[in-house]
């Protein structure tokens, strides 16, 4: 039970911040015993900011990522979303995994639409609306395809879609572009950037490529391992829009060098 | 039913072969038969099996149903009853710690042993041997259909809780599509089991079947009708078979081993 009072500071705390996670812990149950996930994690999100976490595999971002996404309960602190404390998947979600788990039965259309026909019937305008969300990634005449006939990009680039359709006011992705190829990649992270100035969604993004944290983000979260915690923030103040010959620029190169230099500190990257 | 036809006369090429190797069988043992004279209670050549088909066919082929039906009514609850139990054991812990613990232990033993129990619990008519033919037909679709329920990307389902899916839209939706080839294998096994159910079922009692043919002839030394016998059951195995794996292309024309094989013929 919470007092009156407590809830009162945890929303003057949140004041601002549309996500808001504090001294939050997460310790998985093993066979082997209790796992550490995360601890003491401090972190808010402003709304319409692009918050990008990197760290090295295993230091807990995709555990951070399920959190906010009311998936998995938090073992210690708090997590709220726009003020109020989470408890299961909050509404107004987009998620977007490594993987585009998109459903090998269904058309693409017909995949975009899941997330709204896991609840209900879509109707015609969210049809159009899925249609137009699949030409302004490119998919165009592909609606009718099977995932199957489409690249791990044009498959990413679906999923991206579905996770958008409902239009969302907070989008997580969990490391949505290691899988593809760099050219693919360099392509996607220029639509995504794209797509985030035309929407402002509040978005989450979790990475291990520094260069991609830097490059889309407002702000950078470097996390390290075991416990995952978090090491250090940087605000990335590189001028928007933002096309790919920003990665050429001496601003960008200090930033993802700061970056690396940090992580090497930390024994996590070798310079 | 045109398709399947043009198929096989246009030739695609796995049918074929199937054709083309039993014919071939066929004939070499007719050659064998004419070359080394065994005694004709020992092996009939095929021709002589034929023409004591034509003899009698209306006989034969009624028996025939009466298994074909007894297989199909057992293999359509077994499927039934399978997949029904098989959702039960995903959702409930306490089936997947009963049942289905029980199912993988029974799995093991040879069940047609317990074909004569059948009968004193269920007399000679054809009961029994429905309930036979289920019994072999159910393990193989359980097992494999509670494995496909089983094998559905985890992020799939964090996505469906994100997108407040109820149970049910989970179940039909992703779960049950997922199955569906797994689904398919244990039927593919289950068809064929529950064909030697049915037979297993005529043998211990009864007075009917093709099974009970096998039989009668088996009691007068009839080696000619005994082959009679088995290759109408070859012919309706092979059947069946082939229908069920039919209907999977129709079903899955999205599934992996489905694409592998138009591509094939494709190319
Ligand atoms: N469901 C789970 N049960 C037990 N341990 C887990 C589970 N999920 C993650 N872990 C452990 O938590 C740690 C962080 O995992 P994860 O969040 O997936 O890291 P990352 O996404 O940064 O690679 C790892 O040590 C991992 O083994
Ligand atoms: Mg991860």
């Amino acid at each position: 039970m919470r007092s009156s009072n407590e809830i009162a500071v945890a929303a003057a705390n949140a004041a601002g911040a549309y996500v808001s996670l504090s001294q939050v812990g997460k310790t998985y149950a093993s066979a082997r015993g209790p796992i550490p996930a995360l601890v003491d994690i401090n972190l808010d999100i402003k709304p319409h900011e692009f918050v990008s976490v990197v760290g090295p595999s295993g230091c807990g971002k995709s555990t951070l990522l399920k959190l906010v996404a009311g998936l998995e309960g938090v073992s210690a602190g708090s997590v709220q979303i726009a003020g109020r404390p989470l408890n299961g998947p909050p509404d107004g979600l987009g998620v977007v995994f490594q993987r585009d788990v998109l459903l090998d039965w269904r058309t693409i259309l017909d995949n975009v639409l899941l997330s709204i026909e896991f609840t209900r019937k879509p109707s015609a305008a969210e049809r159009a609306r899925a249609m137009g969300l699949l030409k302004r990634f490119g998919l165009a005449g592909f609606e009718d395809r099977f995932p199957f006939e489409l690249s791990g990009g044009m498959r990413q680039r679906a999923s991206i879609c579905r996770a958008l359709l409902a239009d969302p006011e907070l989008l997580l992705m969990d490391e949505p572009f290691g899988a593809l190829d760099a050219m693919t990649r360099d392509d996607l992270n220029v639509e995504l950037a794209q797509i985030w100035q035309d929407t402002r969604k509040t978005l989450l993004f979790i990475t291990h490529s520094i260069v991609e944290a830097v490059f889309l983000s407002d702000r950078v979260v470097m996390m390290s391992k075991t416990p995952g915690k978090i090491v250090d923030t940087i605000t990335v103040d590189l001028p928007r829009p933002r096309r790919l010959a920003v990665r050429d620029s001496a601003e960008f190169a200090t930033f993802v060098q700061r970056i690396r230099h940090h992580f090497a500190e930390l024994g996590i990257l070798k310079e | 039913m045109m398709a399947f036809l043009k198929r096989l006369i246009g030739g695609e090429s796995e049918t074929r072969d199937v054709f083309v190797v039993i014919a071939a069988a066929l004939l070499l043992w007719e050659i064998g038969v004419w070359i080394f004279h065994p005694s004709p209670l020992i092996l009939p050549a095929p021709s002589v099996i034929v023409v004591e088909f034509f003899k009698a066919p209306g006989l034969y082929l009624r028996h025939l149903a009466f298994t074909l039906l007894m297989t199909l009514i057992g293999f359509g609850l077994s499927v039934v009853l399978g997949v029904a139990l098989s959702v039960g054991i995903i959702y409930s812990r306490f089936l997947e710690r009963t049942a289905y613990t029980l199912l993988v232990v029974l799995n093991s033993i040879p069940k047609v042993a317990l074909a004569p129990l059948f009968v004193i619990w269920m007399g000679t008519g054809p009961e029994p041997k429905v309930a036979i033919a289920l019994m072999l037909a159910i393990f193989p679709i359980v097992i494999d259909s509670v494995l496909g329920l089983r094998s559905v990307d985890p992020d799939m389902l964090n996505l469906a809780r994100v997108s407040k899916a109820s149970p049910w839209a989970v179940l039909t939706k992703i779960r049950f599509p997922c199955a569906l080839p797994s689904l398919f294998a244990g039927m593919k096994v289950g068809i064929s089991l529950a064909l030697v159910g049915a037979i297993v079922g005529e043998f211990v009692a009864g007075n009917y079947g093709i099974g009970f043919q096998i039989l009668v002839a088996q009691g007068q030394f009839d080696t000619v009708r005994v082959f009679v016998s088995l290759l109408l059951l070859g012919i309706v195995g092979a059947v069946l078979f082939f229908l069920v794996n039919y209907a999977e292309r129709l079903l899955l024309p999205w599934h992996v081993s489905q694409r592998a094989r138009s591509d094939r013929s494709g190319s």
